[in-house]
């Protein structure tokens, strides 16, 4: 007898199992969304501003462009791409992943010089100054936010002066890391990161000094026939994100 | 387009990195597996355990607590004071140090299992036969457990050869000083660079795969060889 039983919850299970598995990917009114992890906070409360809006559930995924873009190369199962930079979403593009015309800019970032010491930074003097011994910065050839504080300290000219005290981190959030472990007394971070906290000192750096961080979209070709992931990029491009942008240290122009 | 210039400064500190880790971990590993084979107190486990924490944990948890432990408030912020540096982090040497603590139970656990399988017998002869301790350890203890050593320093090279999570945490990416292999393939994976990534990869697969191997055939001959 309970074997029976055990047998037929069993196979509740599994029914149960196979009509979840069978209905996930097929409902339209799932949305999966690939997304740099820069963007995660911000995002995050996109999903679910989308949510309340439009009955529409958002899932993101993140992780470095470079690995989203791989995993989509190879098939995840993604319907929308928001990528740190315009090159890898171009490129989604030119490799037929990413729906032709779909692309478009969702976010502007800034950049912020920050020290977890409080009366560190008071602008961009503190660089030409010799009291620190590390600034970290992102590794400018994976990501945008490095390249941005390295043309930045081009513009400056410090670039030179400071270049054997400088520690790469992998990502952005990496090079936060440092500075916040107090590892590096100085660092470059995406406003992002310190937007929603007063700890420490930063100068946000003017937009004038480093070529736009703009951090586009696209609609991936795996999406392209769900209302839900074309509802959640216009819902992304139009005002209602605006403040939310704004909030997380994004902008929607330079 | 696969300029080698650029695809060797990883594989040689790589190298240097793995060759300097092993010393270091055969100098501390031993003397700790053999404390742990021969003494009978009660919380020897609990010290088998700790050395054995980075089998579980992840990369990221221990690359935490050592950019935590290298930096200005760790024991090694306090090192690098001496010599008027800031942090043990974004160097060689703390890499190193990440090395050894990451891949110690790779080393120590086989060493263990060597002297527990060589037990007190041959060195209670050796010391009937008026050897010191510290002479029958050298003469009679290490050379019986040869199999065991060998096995933790091939495991603890191959290990440290392929570590990423731990130095990407505390490395700083700086080449020729904290940008090894593993972290070379990830930005080339990032960057769409994915030629270079294949070089560099297909080169650890092909040489984890003959570490592996010779590592197996190394301890099937040594079993042939105990009676």
């Amino acid at each position: 007898m309970t074997t029976g039983r055990r047998g037929s919850h069993l196979a509740a299970t599994v029914l149960l199992t196979v009509g979840l598995l069978a209905a996930g990917p097929a409902s339209a009114t799932e949305v999966r969304v690939a997304c740099a992890a820069n963007f995660r906070d911000a995002a995050e409360e996109i999903g679910s501003a989308f949510g309340t809006a439009t009955g529409h559930a958002v899932t993101f995924s993140f992780g470095s462009t470079g690995q989203l873009f791989a995993q989509i190369a190879f098939g995840a199962p993604f319907d929308a791409f928001l990528a740190a930079d315009r090159a890898r979403a171009a490129k989604a593009v030119d490799e037929g992943l990413a729906v032709a015309g779909s692309q478009f800019t969702y976010a502007f970032g800034r950049i912020a010089l920050f020290s977890a010491d409080t009366g560190l930074v008071h602008g961009p003097e503190v660089l030409t100054a010799p009291r620190f011994s590390k600034l970290a910065v992102a590794e400018p050839s994976v990501a945008p936010y490095g390249q941005a504080a390295v043309e930045a300290m081009r513009e400056l000219g410090v670039l030179g002066l400071v270049s054997d005290r400088v520690v790469r981190g992998l990502s952005v959030a990496q090079a936060y890391q440092f500075v916040r472990s107090g590892n590096a007394e100085l660092g470059f971070v995406a406003l992002s990161q310190i937007a929603y906290h007063a700890e420490g000192s930063r100068w946000i750096v003017p937009t004038r000094l480093h070529r736009a961080i703009r951090q586009d979209a696209v609609l991936l070709v795996r999406g392209a026939g769900n209302d839900a992931a074309k509802a959640f990029l216009a819902f992304l491009a139009g005002g209602e994100v605006l403040e939310i942008l704004a909030k997380y240290g994004y902008g929607r122009g330079e | 387009m696969l300029d080698s210039a650029s695809l060797w400064p990883p594989v040689v500190l790589t190298l240097k990195l793995a060759a300097a880790s092993t010393v270091l971990l055969l100098i501390v590993g031993t003397p700790i597996a053999w404390w742990l084979a021969r003494t009978s107190v009660r919380w020897k486990e609990v010290v088998a355990a700790v050395v054995a924490l980075p089998l579980v944990l992840p990369p990221t948890v221990l690359g935490f607590y050592l950019l935590l432990a290298l930096g200005p408030g760790g024991p090694g912020g306090w090192i690098a004071g001496l010599t008027g540096a800031r942090t043990l982090a974004f160097t060689f040497e703390g890499i190193l140090a990440g090395s050894v603590v990451y891949s110690m139970p790779f080393v120590v656990q086989p060493i263990r299992n060597s002297f527990e399988a060589v037990g007190g017998r041959p060195l209670e002869v050796a010391a009937t036969l008026g050897a010191s301790p510290w002479d029958a350890f050298w003469t009679v203890a290490i050379p019986l457990a040869r199999p065991g050593i060998v096995s933790g320093a091939v495991l603890g090279f191959a290990h440290t050869i392929g570590e990423f999570g731990v130095v990407l945490m505390i490395g700083g990416n700086i080449p020729g000083e904290t940008k090894v292999l593993s972290i070379a393939i990830f930005e080339y994976v990032e960057t769409l660079q994915w030629a270079r990534a294949h070089a560099l990869a297909g080169g650890m697969l092909v040489f984890s795969f003959a570490v592996i191997l010779l590592m197996m055939v190394h301890l099937k001959r040594s079993e042939r060889r105990i009676p």
